[in-house]
């Protein structure tokens, strides 16, 4: 196998490759896409048992404010992102998303309560930027990419029994908990959280441990390998979103669904509301309703109907009223599933629309995300 | 007589008529098709022209016609279950059949010796 040099590579880089893993490019890493297992098996074995996913390539952060105060920290990255950072509990993570001043999103992110400082967990494409827009406008905090850790997703109905097997802690957590834990004698940082619509955990590890870790898990028979592929249609199906196809600089989160993330401290009228990047479209497309939704969309046929197909209103072929930003075939749903934006009269559930795909126009009905229920352990 | 195209389609030639396939190793790369779609019986097609659509959880693919010809049936059980195509693509896999415009023009392209030193 040819590795472009310009590639980087995770601490699980030669695991993949021991594993047969097909790799390809991916924000910078050369990563795996499938194992042999193949995508299907993969994404029906996670919601089946346990998969586990290599996520090493995304950005862990601290943010820590010089006065050692986690409220200095907290409130220091209010003012980037939209949600409640100082109300967030200590050992508690939380959704939330960088705006720019257009009121679009630069990344998204998890953010943890780490006790007297900040964890936060950002997109591999995104994280040199973010580092910087940190580092820039964080007064009084310093920012510290942690490049010595590798980030294990264990995710599935069996995520719970598989790691307990190694750390009897797991099965104290709850959605969104984080705790320290000891595993294998080495200090892991555990979130009971995820992208594949699934119960599950995340487990920050140090790099030069994560390789046993990984085959510490993958020898629990209910645990697989799972690649790229599978954790796209994962996230998909539960009704989430991938930066840069379906939140970008030009989405505001109110067009992106994503109102239920600004908790209403931060809202008009909150004790904390506003002082964030872009506040003003924001409170705009919260008060008057934005003219575009993110809105589930499941076609009719059996075609998947895929990212960038321009969508039609019924009876409209000339003009084009948004486009799908995801698509695929879920492999749980056993059909294809997408997403994508419509002007809002068009984002009632129910409401047909269609896409153009390779000259034809295919029906599909906008729906309600997730495409799946949801297994979060609350 | 089996030949193949650099594209990893198949033909095996009974007469003027190919039924066409795509390889094994073709199958293998695309992993589990969840979507075909196949041309029209009674279609025109010329040779490297679109002539059918596969798709995976990952992406669509076009498969290419290999020769000039009509298509006169097409194997709807691929479209019912794409996962034949993985199964056995060389066989029950088989997408469409076409009388070729001009036979001889099958001596160019690879056999089976051809098409394996190609795929390594």
């Amino acid at each position: 196998m040819d590795q472009a040099p310009a590639l980087k590579q995770t601490p699980l880089h030669a695991l993949h490759l021991s594993l047969g893993a097909r790799m390809v490019p991916f924000a910078g890493y050369d990563m795996p896409v499938q194992f042999p297992l193949g995508v299907m098996k993969e994404h029906l074995h996670t919601r089946a048992a346990a998969g586990l996913f290599d996520v090493s390539h995304m950005g862990q952060v601290v943010v820590r404010a010089e006065s050692g105060s986690y409220a200095d920290a907290a409130l220091a990255l209010e003012k980037l992102v939209p949600v409640d950072i100082l109300g967030l509990k200590t050992g508690r993570q939380r959704y939330g998303f960088f705006t720019a001043e257009n009121g679009g999103i630069l990344d998204d992110l998890m953010i943890t309560n780490r006790g007297d400082h900040l964890l936060v967990v950002v997109n591999a494409a995104c994280k040199d930027q973010d580092v910087a827009h940190m580092r820039t406008n964080l007064a009084g905090c310093g920012v510290t990419l942690l490049d010595d850790r590798a980030l294990l997703a264990l995710q599935g109905p069996q995520a719970e029994t598989v790691l307990a097997s190694l750390w009897a802690g797991a099965s104290g957590m709850k959605f969104m908990d984080v705790h320290d834990a000891a595993i294998l004698g080495v200090d892991c940082i555990v979130s009971r959280s995820g992208y594949s619509g699934e119960d599950g955990f995340e487990i920050s590890v140090p790099a030069v441990k994560a390789e046993e870790l990984a085959k510490a898990l993958l020898a629990h028979p209910d645990c697989e390998a799972i690649g790229l592929g599978a954790r796209d249609s994962l996230r998909l199906e539960a009704g989430l979103c991938l930066y840069g196809n379906d939140i970008d600089t030009t989405t505001s989160p109110i067009e992106a669904a994503l109102d239920w993330a600004i908790q209403k401290v931060r809202r008009p009228g909150g004790e904390r509301a506003g002082g964030y990047p872009g506040a003003t479209r924001i409170e705009d497309d919260l008060a008057q309703g934005p003219i575009r939704r993110r809105v589930g969309l499941k076609p009719e046929g059996k075609a998947p109907v895929r990212a960038h197909a321009v969508l039609y209103a019924e009876g409209s072929p000339e003009s084009p009223i948004g486009e799908v930003t995801s698509g695929t075939f879920g492999p749980t749903v056993e059909g294809p599933v997408a997403m994508g934006y419509v002007p809002a009269p068009f984002a009632e559930p129910g409401t047909r629309v269609f896409a153009e795909v390779r000259g034809k126009y295919l029906p599909l009905t906008v729906t309600t995300l997730p495409f799946i229920t949801t297994t979060y352990k609350r | 007589m089996l030949k193949f195209t650099p594209e990893h389609e198949w033909l095996k030639l009974e007469g003027d008529v190919a039924t066409v396939g795509i390889t094994a190793h073709a199958a293998e790369q695309l992993g589990d098709l969840v979507f075909v779609e196949l041309p029209e019986v009674g279609a025109e097609l010329t040779k490297d022209g679109n002539a059918a659509t596969v798709e995976s959880v990952k992406a669509a693919s076009d498969v290419y016609c290999p020769l000039d010809g009509e298509v006169t049936e097409v194997n709807q059980a691929i479209v019912d279950d794409p996962s034949i195509v993985n199964s056995d693509p060389q066989g029950a896999g088989w997408f469409f059949k076409l009388k070729l415009k001009n036979p001889s023009d099958a001596d160019e392209l690879l056999d089976e010796a051809a098409y394996k030193d190609l795929i390594g």
